[in-house]
């Protein structure tokens, strides 16, 4: 519980609008209690800029708590900052140390232009959900739930791919920019459960054909995603998609086997 | 104002089935002339969406934030109710609906609560269809918990994360239906003011919170399912950016706002750690099934390690004060002795301004019984996310815990079809007021979202629609409409250009936040609410005056965004104390000082069995009220005690 103030000096990407230039500019941010957590820091850099008429930095959050996935930036190169299994919201302050350096920077990939400074633009991931990411079932037409059985291991794997919160850092912190990370624990969750197997490769096929239409890069096996991903999301949901499409390429659930768009 | 609950009559169990036959429908080729909007992309709102654009209706969807999975249902933790009695433990529709009535100190309207009580079933089998992956037991059947001391295991959960499983599977039937062509999604975008035109609900002013743009959207109806208003104590466990927005701009063109005054704060959150906090986290009650409440006898020891204090030398507050329920007391019981212990000046945990809000809930008796073993098992999660805020480790010292505001009751006022006081507007989720009376049971919010949005909405819209038929055109530049965009324009040139500019709207905020917290939470009474009174009117001047907001509109402006949200709060906070004031009897969430005995609440059944329905009169501070008695046939009041 004990407290230290800390001095730190940032370097935060600054960027007015996608189509500008975007440079690094230097605010100090002083008299940081180590309670705080990495985006109060941010406020309080803010409201000081604010009062000197300054343009506070943009940053996207909502939750603060980890879950809703809004929040994320690059810290010193690491995606969500230095602490394993943490988004950049519940990163605290005790992680750094007086006098630390910090260069802040937005995801960077052309599948997620930047809108202005540290925020970016992530409806490629809505995209890619639309594609295929759900399973077809008419308000009030489902049946009884506990009529189909799902074996407990089953729905404990699914939970563990579902637990993704959609934060993109999977795709910040590859070196081809790929989403795969992403794409798969949603193919993947579902394709687990019984009632994803209607659709279950006409889903992988269309998924991953809207993933490379977004102009994410290939999966080179590099595991920098799953060593960034705030949820633990594994690598081997990738494997897993894969094999899925290997499937799809020659089999198909609805008669086509072209991807839908 | 007339308030017309439009409640069917006879049997409860019945009731549904039987407004539904008397219903207008819309035939499915006719669905697609109708366009209706949809504010809101949470639980209620996602689902009510992907529902109605899956029959046939044209819909634009709204969220404030970059994608519509990101809706605060999303947080929730705990679980969902549904009385599927898969443990055979005696639930039933019945006995959920009395819980619900009766946990909402009987200041519901019980068709509504045993409608909800009847699609608890058809949720979960809604939400498994989709594949949301709940718990399951090793036979593979559901898995359920006790929850928020029921008495039956009714609740569904998936980890710790069922409102974010829940909320995926309404997200992904959005998805469908956006690929569809049915629902068009407008993210980022917030809603600043409905257009009412002929007396009717006829679409909404929204800024594209990218590029600044304001404009009208004009539609046959409008649903609002924007969440609630938590932050109007600036701290709550709500996301930063849950507001009051959309459903006080509709208040100020007619809807009547219902018992604005009702909040729920949960005992077991986090405690704040400064000046600067920004938010409070939510820790599982659950762990009040092992922890132990306390605080120092002595105030000279609030600063002593907590290991340091002799047993002899520490108040079990709860345990000593209701020896039957112990730690295990309802949530407003076990926060209001957090609030009074501290106020005593034995709260622990770090000093910010001037005060120490903080209790111990210990472990160290539940792990020399179970073992450390055990007791990470059942809370390893929580303990870690303890440890990454708070920088304790709960196995080796005491967690600090301290209670936050969590979920209000109070919302617009709406009548059994989910409709408000203006004809066209439709309020589903938390936004509105419908169900849980002075007090929310756990795990009942995620069950109401989804039945407002997948159940109710998809057809009582139709119902309208169906007795409407059809609506005057209403263009783009018609003088309503110009004035609806005029206004919201105007309001953002004031807020950006205030007299004296000195503060970001935080600073505001903050202040608003702490009268609210100190006056109009746990504990109310006469002299602090009017002292609040007296200081809100005060504060929103000054926040008109000494806003200060940098950069442009034309842009994304997030500080922008929160002034308007803070210049509403600062009405709302208003009316909830105007309403506190009125309400001369403690309910639910909502204890009067004057009116308890022995700590128990003292409700008054006598004078105020009836829903406070306010009215905007044109000016903040002076609403009307209007009441809308209730009657209870099937639930007959009783007096609660925990002693
Ligand atoms: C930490 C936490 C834990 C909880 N745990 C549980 C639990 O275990 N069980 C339970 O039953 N309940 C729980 N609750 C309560 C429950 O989660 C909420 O009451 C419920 O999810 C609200 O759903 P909603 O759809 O009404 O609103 P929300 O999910 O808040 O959605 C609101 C939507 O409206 C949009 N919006 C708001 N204003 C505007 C505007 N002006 N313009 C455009 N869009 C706007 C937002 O973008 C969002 O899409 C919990 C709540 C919290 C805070
Ligand atoms: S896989 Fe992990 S890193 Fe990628 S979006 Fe999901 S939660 Fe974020
Ligand atoms: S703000 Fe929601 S995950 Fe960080």
């Amino acid at each position: 519980m004990s407290e230290e103030l800390l001095n730190l000096t940032l370097h935060v990407w600054r960027q007015d609008g996608p189509s500008q230039p975007g440079r690094f500019e230097t605010h100090p941010a002083t008299g940081i209690s180590t309670h705080m957590s990495f985006l109060e820091m941010l406020d309080v850099v803010n409201e000081d800029l604010i009062e000197k008429g300054k343009s506070p930095i943009a940053f996207d959050y909502d939750c603060r708590e980890g879950i809703c996935g809004s929040c994320g930036m690059v810290v010193n190169g690491v995606a969500h900052g230095p602490q394993r299994l943490t988004t950049i919201c519940q990163l605290h302050m005790r992680q750094f140390n007086d006098g630390d350096e910090l260069w802040l920077e937005p995801w960077r990939a052309s599948g997620f232009p930047v809108v202005k400074d540290l925020v970016v633009d992530r409806s490629a991931f809505d995209r890619i959900v639309q594609a295929g990411g759900y399973i077809s079932i008419r308000t009030g037409s489902a049946t009884e739930a506990n009529e189909m059985p799902v074996a407990k291991a089953m729905a404990d794997q699914a939970m563990d791919a579902a637990e993704c919160i959609g934060c993109g850092a999977c795709v910040a912190a590859c070196p081809n920019a790929s989403a795969s990370l992403f794409t798969a624990a949603k193919i993947s969750h579902l394709s687990l459960l019984p009632q994803g197997q209607a659709e279950r490769l006409d889903r992988a096929r269309n998924m991953v054909a809207q993933m490379d239409a977004e102009g994410f890069g290939g999966c080179t096996n590099h595991g920098e995603c799953e060593a960034a991903c705030p949820k633990g999301v594994s690598l081997r949901w990738i494997a897993r998609m894969n094999r899925e499409v290997v499937r799809s390429a020659v089999k198909s659930d609805s008669g086509v086997k072209t991807a839908r768009r | 104002m007339q308030l017309r609950s439009n409640e069917p009559t006879g049997p409860i169990e019945h009731r549904w089935e039987k407004h539904k036959e008397s219903s207008k429908l819309v035939a499915p080729a006719n669905r697609r002339k109708y366009n209706i909007i949809v504010v809101g992309s949470g639980l209620a709102g996602g689902a009510a969406a992907a529902s109605l654009g899956e029959m046939g209706y044209n819909v634009k969807c709204f969220c404030y934030q970059d994608s519509p999975r990101r809706a605060h249902s999303i947080a929730a933790q705990g679980g969902i109710n549904a009385a599927k009695n898969y443990q055979n433990d005696g639930d039933s529709v019945f006995r959920l609906f009395y819980d619900t009535v009766k946990g909402g100190d009987f200041r519901s309207r019980e068709s509504n609560v045993y409608r909800l009580a009847q699609l608890s079933t058809n949720i979960i089998d809604q939400a498994v269809a989709q594949g949301v992956p709940f718990a399951r037991e090793y036979g593979g059947l559901l898995a359920n918990r006790s929850f928020g001391g029921a008495q039956v295991s009714r609740t569904f959960y998936a980890r710790g994360q069922t409102g974010q499983q829940l909320l995926l599977g309404a997200y992904q039937a959005l998805s469908r239906q956006i690929e569809a062509g049915k629902v068009e999604m407008m993210a980022r975008t917030e809603m600043l003011d409905l257009i009412v035109h002929d007396g009717r609900a006829r679409g909404i002013v929204t800024r594209c919170l990218k590029t600044g743009k304001v404009e009208p959207h004009i539609a046959d109806m409008v649903v609002l399912c924007t969440g609630g208003y938590g932050n109007v104590f600036y701290l709550s466990t709500n996301a930063k950016g849950c507001n009051c927005m959309a459903i006080w701009r509709a208040h100020r063109h007619g809807a009547a706002f219902a018992n604005p005054c009702y909040t729920q704060i949960h005992p077991t959150c986090i405690p704040q750690s400064g000046e600067y906090q920004s938010k409070l986290t939510l820790m599982s009650e659950s762990l009040r099934n092992d922890g132990r409440v306390w605080v120092p006898r002595n105030k000279e020891d609030v600063t002593k390690r907590p290991e340091d204090i002799p047993e002899k030398d520490r108040f079990y507050y709860l345990e000593e004060r209701y020896p039957a329920f112990g730690n295990l007391v309802p949530r407003d019981v076990a926060s209001r002795n957090a609030l009074y212990v501290t106020n005593e000046g034995l709260g622990v945990g770090l000093e910010v301004d001037g005060e120490r809000r903080g209790v111990y809930l210990d472990f160290s008796d539940a792990i020399k019984r179970l073992g450390e073993q055990t007791i990470r098992e059942r809370y390893g999660n929580l303990f870690e996310m303890y440890e990454r805020i708070a920088g304790d480790n709960p196995y080796k010292t005491p967690m600090r815990i301290y209670p936050a505001t969590h979920y209000t009751m109070g919302g617009l006022w709406v009548d059994y079809n989910l409709q408000t006081t203006i004809p066209g507007l439709f309020a589903g989720g938390e936004a509105n007021f419908s169900d849980h009376g002075a007090n929310r049971l756990g795990a009942s919010a995620l069950m109401q979202g989804l039945a407002d949005g997948y159940f109710v909405l998809p057809f009582t819209v139709g119902n309208y629609l169906g007795e409407v038929r059809t609506l005057p055109e209403l263009a783009e530049d018609h003088p309503d409409v110009k004035k609806a965009v005029g206004s919201v324009e105007e309001r953002i040139h004031k807020l950006m250009n205030a007299p004296d500019p000195k503060h970001a709207p935080e600073y505001f905020h903050r202040k608003l936040g702490r009268i609210i917290w100190s006056k109009c939470g746990m504990s109310r009474n006469k002299e602090g609410l009017e002292e609040a009174l007296r200081e809100i009117p005060k504060l929103r001047d000054r926040f008109w005056r000494e806003v200060k907001v940098v950069g442009s509109g034309a842009e994304l402006n997030q500080t922008l965004e929160r002034a308007g949200r803070v210049a509403d709060f600062l009405e709302l906070g208003e009316l909830m104390c105007i309403d506190a004031l009125q309400r001369e009897e403690s309910c639910g969430g909502h204890f009067r000082e004057e009116h308890e005995e022995n700590g128990e609440a003292l409700r008054d059944d006598e004078q105020f069995s009836y829903v406070s329905a306010w009215e905007w009169t044109g000016a903040a501070g002076e609403p009307r009220l209007n009441q809308e008695p209730l009657s209870f046939e099937y639930v007959k009041p009783s007096k609660r005690s925990y002693k």
